[in-house]
């Protein structure tokens, strides 16, 4: 598989921070991509030398394969940053028009990619309002429509579903799959673990301005699962004990169960099932993206402290 | 189109089509000439009430020909209604009633004129003047002087110095005026301009634009973009000033023929002439030329400060206002060395004052318009190429600040961190 993102040991030390120390990963081309981390773990800075605005200290960027080279590459990547927002008393269809320009389209084939894309997204009527006209939400669509309008093949989004109510969250979710069927990759860097847990194919979550984990959704929670079984009957529970579980959580109809090791779930359901017990339900408990971020940024302290490098 | 092209036509239009644009642009040369017709209007003006005097000469002194002079007609009475006049001559329509002795050309003193009311200082000085014409006139008489003849011999001196080895005329009054408006006008400029870009950094700061447009412009291009777009703003308002100043001063004269004539008809001895000569012998493409020149080149240097301000504060005007006090203090120091230099155009603080590039863009067009051999070439040569220098470096050192600060949200930024942004390597 080819990777349209190579980064790797980028390092960016400001003056009483390392707020990137070392940090490696690559991003699989068409993948969606969860860039997780906690306030101030250095998302912001990892996400600003991806696009060329901050040059790194030391280390690698590689675009499609070949050093990254801002100037030429600025023109493939969409970045929708945190800190956003527009000019407040510019036409709305201007804007667009503008910073599509600014992204290398010619003249012509800006205004027809605004058309499409307001057609599309059902923003015909804006083209001349002002910017201040606009809700809030209203601005995160018009953004989200400015980034991705020049069809990058990266598209960064920082915390793009901030301020966007459910219906429009979906309309831009539906987007981004679009485009990634498509073929573009997308950075999608948030604090919001459910949507990456929904979104997501492959993540990294950086804590401190390091790198502490890394892989599929689906792998990262088979690696943090502590064999944690759900089982319920469709009667009062008696009193169970068997050397393949431990039981955790006893309810009145329900156990949350640890298997133990040397034994699967066969061998607890055979023990339910022989014992009379009918069997609503059973199932492995995975833990959700938002435990395994919070057990491991847990015990680092909450903010980050400031240390002297100017050594 | 390059990027550095496109924020430039960005700034340059959303600017130039907003309505309060057109309505500066339009309505200052408006008020400029306004002011222009209404002094000259005034100075120029007669003093038109017609005055009506009734006169019982009895020395005999008025002429045929003195009966209307400036704005009084005389008319004479027999010295038998002098008593009926003293008391009516406002019911008869005369404005005022002049009775002249017998001996009044030994004892002009005695002359006495009632008027019904003040007619202000200028009528009542006229009246002074005419009687000391006529009165003179017949002192000479008796003394069997003939006036043409003193009028021949008087002398008319009004000393043209003119400068270094050429025969060129001294220009020292209208020099200092043009020099005067020409700093003014780079004063206002700078401050202006200035602002403008550095509230238009805030606007792209606090609402949030600038990371957006950083991820696919360089900071350097949106900053010179900016700037180099404003600039052009500017020097269109200059443009359109200039052309409107001009075509309004062609039609002023012929929509009010008084002005055209006075103007014309200003003698070599008048102050009007004289400083019409004058300003004739100011080397107009110099001091033409060096106004751009220091207009682009002084602009350039303060607006990339103002600049390096904007990025660093955050959305509060009062920070703002703080933090672009010290550029706004060397500003106005300008003016007042540049108010010194067009007094005197080659005191020590001047010449320092137009070459060092803070100060040169006001300082130098104050002494510019005495011309080359009283400013020296030298002084002017060092003074441009410093000021280049100048703006190539707070150009290349702003835009470092710049970088930095734009993105940097809701922390106060000292002088120092500034600086150490500014030293920094890139």
């Amino acid at each position: 598989m080819s990777h349209i993102l190579e980064v790797q040991h980028l390092k960016k030390y400001y003056a009483t921070q390392k707020a990137v120390d070392d940090i490696s990963f690559s991003i699989p081309s068409g993948s969606i991509f969860g860039l997780l981390g906690p306030n101030g773990a250095g998302k912001t800075t990892l996400l600003r030398m991806i696009t060329g605005i901050f040059y790194p200290d030391s280390g690698n960027i590689l675009f499609d394969g070949r050093p990254y080279h801002p100037e030429n590459d600025l023109v493939h990547i969409g970045y929708m940053p945190e800190e956003r927002g527009l000019y407040k008393k510019m036409k709305i269809g201007d804007q667009a028009l503008y910073l599509a320009r600014l992204k290398g389209l010619g003249k012509q084939e800006a205004a027809e990619k605004v058309r499409y894309w307001f057609h599309k997204l059902d923003m015909d009527s804006w083209y001349n309002k002002k910017t201040q006209d606009l809700s809030k939400g209203m601005g995160q669509k018009l953004q989200f429509v400015t980034t991705i309008l020049h069809n990058p093949k990266l598209i960064i989004l920082d915390e793009p579903f901030s301020g966007l109510d459910p219906v429009n969250a979906n309309l831009i979710k539906d987007e981004i799959y679009h485009l990634a069927r498509a073929g573009s990759t997308v950075i999608f860097s948030t604090h919001r673990m459910e949507q990456v847990e929904e979104i997501c194919d492959r993540i990294i979550l950086v804590n401190q301005g390091k790198k502490i984990l890394d892989g599929t959704v689906t792998q990262v929670k088979q690696d943090f699962k502590e064999n944690l079984f759900h089982l319920e009957v469709n009667g009062p529970l008696r009193p169970a004990s068997h050397p393949s579980f431990e039981v955790m959580q006893p309810k009145e109809r329900s156990l949350i169960l640890r298997i133990q090791p040397g034994y699967t779930s066969n061998d607890i359901l055979s023990y339910f099932i022989g014992r009379g017990d009918v069997i609503v339900s059973f199932q492995e408990m995975l833990p959700s993206l938002n435990d395994i971020f919070i057990k491991l940024v847990e015990g680092t302290p909450l903010a980050r402290q400031f240390q002297n490098l100017q050594a | 189109m390059n990027k550095t092209g496109l924020v430039f036509q960005r700034e340059y239009i959303t600017r130039v089509s907003k309505r309060s644009f057109l309505l500066l642009t339009i309505l200052i040369p408006l008020i400029i000439i306004g002011f222009y017709v209404a002094i000259i209007y005034v100075s120029v003006s007669k003093n038109t009430t017609e005055q009506k005097v009734a006169v019982v000469d009895r020395a005999g002194i008025f002429g045929p020909g003195d009966l209307r002079q400036k704005e009084f007609s005389f008319r004479l009475f027999d010295s038998t209604q002098a008593a009926s006049l003293d008391a009516t001559y406002d019911k008869q329509g005369f404005d005022g009633y002049l009775m002249v002795p017998p001996d009044a050309v030994d004892h002009p003193e005695n002359i006495r004129f009632h008027r019904k009311s003040e007619a202000g200082s200028g009528a009542q000085t006229d009246l002074n003047n005419i009687l000391e014409y006529i009165i003179g006139r017949r002192r000479m008489e008796a003394a069997h002087i003939d006036p043409a003849r003193i009028k021949q011999l008087t002398p008319d001196i009004n000393i043209n110095a003119t400068i270094g080895n050429e025969s060129r005329q001294s220009v020292s009054d209208v020099a200092r005026g043009v020099g005067y408006t020409a700093g003014f006008l780079i004063y206002f400029i700078l401050l202006i301009y200035g602002t403008t870009v550095m509230r238009g950094i805030m606007e792209e700061k606090t609402s949030r634009i600038a990371e957006v447009i950083i991820s696919s412009v360089k900071p350097f291009q949106l900053m010179t973009g900016k700037i180099l777009g404003i600039g052009a703003v500017g020097l269109t308002q200059f443009v359109i000033w200039g052309v409107l100043i001009y075509i309004l001063q062609m039609i002023v004269p012929s929509v009010f023929p008084q002005i055209g004539s006075a103007l014309h008809n200003a003698g070599p001895g008048s102050m009007l002439g004289m400083l019409l000569r004058e300003a004739r012998a100011l080397n107009f493409w110099l001091i033409i030329g060096s106004f751009i020149f220091y207009f682009v080149g002084g602009y350039f240097l303060y607006a990339s400060l103002f600049a390096a301000v904007g990025s660093a504060v955050s959305d509060d005007a009062q920070e703002a206002q703080q933090m672009v006090m010290p550029i706004t203090l060397i500003v106005v120091f300008s003016l007042v060395i540049m108010t010194k230099a067009t007094a005197d155009p080659n005191s020590g603080i001047a010449v320092f004052g137009s070459i060092f590039p803070l100060t040169s863009p006001i300082v130098m067009m104050g002494r510019i318009p005495y011309g080359i051999p009283t400013i020296p070439l030298w002084q002017i040569l060092c003074s441009a190429v410093l000021l280049i220098l100048g703006f190539i470096f707070t150009t290349w050192f702003c835009a470092k600040i710049y970088r930095t600060g734009i993105l940097l949200y809701g922390k106060k930024v000292t002088f120092r961190e500034m600086l150490r942004w500014g030293l920094k390597k890139s």
